[in-house]
């Protein structure tokens, strides 16, 4: 296996872009990827593609190779993949690309991800969302994602004492930071009162609690990291690249409170990168529910479990403490088009620590994280990046 | 959803039956076919037999749904919880004859079979397991409905596990 460098980075709008197809934004987040990286196409050994809901959202299956196609390489007859794990498509992508060049198969391949969720009414895009979860015996019985969530957080609130207010502190954070990131969604501040004001979807969680439906693509291009000052200055080394899954249905866990999911990806993550999670200094995390970001942060080993309420109430995880998290503005803000997402993620981190992350800059990131979860964690992807010179 | 589709699930919707490993004695539902707790799981290939759940169970968390699945439009507010059976397996369901602001975690409840959801006005008609409680709550609304009916009387033969 050889080191994976991020060579090229990009991404476009996340929100409603109802003037804009599928292939469009998917064109133009890899073509920006491919400027990025100093590389002609004919470099290119690869395609993945991770998305979760093509054929539902827009009756459109077989979408890799027509992305190739739009890209202009259909003559060039490049392998071209897509890859589903629900709402972590994107990471899961991204992890078949990591392979795909440590093997040594190939030596430079496009990872992307993109979704049009605006085409569907939200009602249509949130029954879509919840195919995440296991159809027959959830979805069935009149459980949503959000509400399976919910039950999550009411179970967290028992166990910890998390409060309502806690909660409503992790979109205030998501919209907080997205005010510096012309790609979000959602620029506008949040008050707690709104948080907690908004209508509810299923209780404790509201409106303002779930992240939006969007659309939007992301790119990066990978290649091995000993060619990699060929097309950058600053490469971007893939640390450590994992996947772990569980079970479809939320009921057939032990616990209600963790996602194990998570905690076995960041475990093997940190022990592939043979860092640990306090070396971490800027991350991208699943946060679309609010109650998904505090249960991010105890199974990624941030925070005691049990404690992440009172910790991100605090406000320590803000531009300037020793953890940055979704300076994006993560799916709450930044938006969540579902098989972006994950690969959106890693354009934010790579995007830190070159230092190119303009208003919204952490300073001294050299070390980060990408935390992306399939439904309610049947499947987490966890990355960690690191800048090498 | 097709009308197979829902069909082929009616022993274990309608009647709770579930699946034992004779080789650890873990209770599942819905139903395997090899058991995910003995380590090498061939031990139980062949070895899951039929088991059938009491319908008995206890909140376990739950929340009131406001925006709903596709089909449950008529039902909001409706509650949705995981409750624990006492045989061990954890259930997603609603509960109702309850307000929902009565609904606690630790209430006692138990299955009841009821209409789930209909597709529109001349589709198929869903119905399964939903819960209310067996303790008395402030609301004093009665259980209704039959309970969930005897295992003979729906439950078919069937070799491999559902979905």
């Amino acid at each position: 296996m050889r080191e994976v460098a991020v060579l090229g980075v990009g991404q476009t709008k996340f929100g409603e872009l109802w003037d804009r197809s599928f292939r469009e934004i998917g064109i133009e987040a890899g073509l920006q990827s491919l400027v990025d990286a100093k590389l002609s196409s004919a470099d290119l050994g690869a395609l993945f593609l991770g998305n979760m809901a093509s054929g539902s959202l827009i009756s459109q299956e077989h979408i890799a190779p027509l992305i190739l196609d739009y890209a202009g390489l259909a003559g060039r007859h490049l392998p071209a993949v897509r890859v589903e794990g629900g709402g972590a498509s994107g990471a899961l992508a991204l992890h078949q690309g990591y392979l795909a060049v440590a093997s040594g198969l190939y030596d430079y391949v496009v990872v992307g991800g993109a979704e049009k969720l605006t085409d569907v009414p939200d009602a249509t895009a949130a029954d879509i969302s919840s195919s995440a979860a296991d159809h027959e015996w959830e979805v069935v019985f009149g459980a949503t994602l959000p509400a399976l969530w919910a039950l999550m957080a009411r179970r967290h609130m028992h166990l910890y004492g998390t409060t309502r207010e806690q909660l409503a502190a992790v979109p205030v954070h998501a919209h907080d930071m997205a005010g510096k990131n012309p790609n979000a969604h959602y620029r506008n501040k949040l008050t707690i009162e709104q948080v907690l004001g908004a209508g509810p979807v299923a209780e404790p969680l509201g409106v303002l609690d779930c992240a939006p439906f969007s659309d939007g693509a992301a790119a990066v291009v990978l290649g091995p990291l000993e060619e990699a000052r060929r097309h950058t200055d600053t490469p971007i080394r893939i640390a450590a690249s994992q996947v772990a899954c569980d079970t479809i249905a939320l009921q057939n866990r032990q616990e209600f409170t963790t996602l194990e999911s998570t905690v076995v990806a960041a475990r093997h993550a940190f022990a592939q990168a043979r860092r640990a999670p306090r070396d971490v200094r800027v991350a991208e995390i699943h946060d679309a529910y609010s109650i998904s970001a505090l249960m991010a942060l105890e199974d990624l080993g941030f925070v005691e479990k049990g404690r992440a309420g009172a910790e991100f109430a605090s406000g320590r995880f803000g531009r300037d403490g020793p953890l940055t998290v979704n300076p994006s503005g993560g799916l709450k803000a930044q938006g969540r088009p579902f098989g972006a997402v994950g690969v959106a993620q890693v354009v934010e981190i790579v995007r830190q620590l070159r230092g190119e992350a303009k208003d919204r800059q952490v300073d001294g990131a050299s070390f980060g994280l990408a935390h992306d979860v399939g439904g309610t964690g049947a499947t987490s992807v966890v990355h960690l990046l690191e800048r090498t010179n | 959803m097709s009308i197979a589709r829902f069909w082929r699930e009616t022993p274990r919707r309608y009647n709770l039956g579930g699946s034992k490993c004779t080789n650890c004695g873990t209770v599942y539902f819905p139903p395997r076919s090899v058991c995910p707790q003995c380590t090498h799981h061939r031990q139980s290939i062949e070895k899951m037999v039929r088991s059938q759940l009491s319908g008995e169970g206890e909140v376990l968390s739950y929340t009131v749904v406001h925006e709903p699945a596709e089909g449950f439009e008529m039902q909001v507010p409706y509650v949705l919880a995981l409750v624990k059976t006492p045989e061990g397996p954890v259930l997603t369901g609603q509960v109702v004859d309850v307000r929902p602001g009565e609904v606690r975690i630790g209430l006692k409840v138990r299955a009841t079979f009821r209409k789930l959801r209909e597709e529109g006005k001349s589709g198929v008609i869903h119905y399964g397991y939903k819960f209310s409680p067996v303790e008395e709550t402030n609301g004093g609304l009665p259980a209704r409905g039959p309970p969930v009916p005897a295992p003979e009387s729906l439950e078919r033969p069937r070799s491999a596990a559902g979905a």
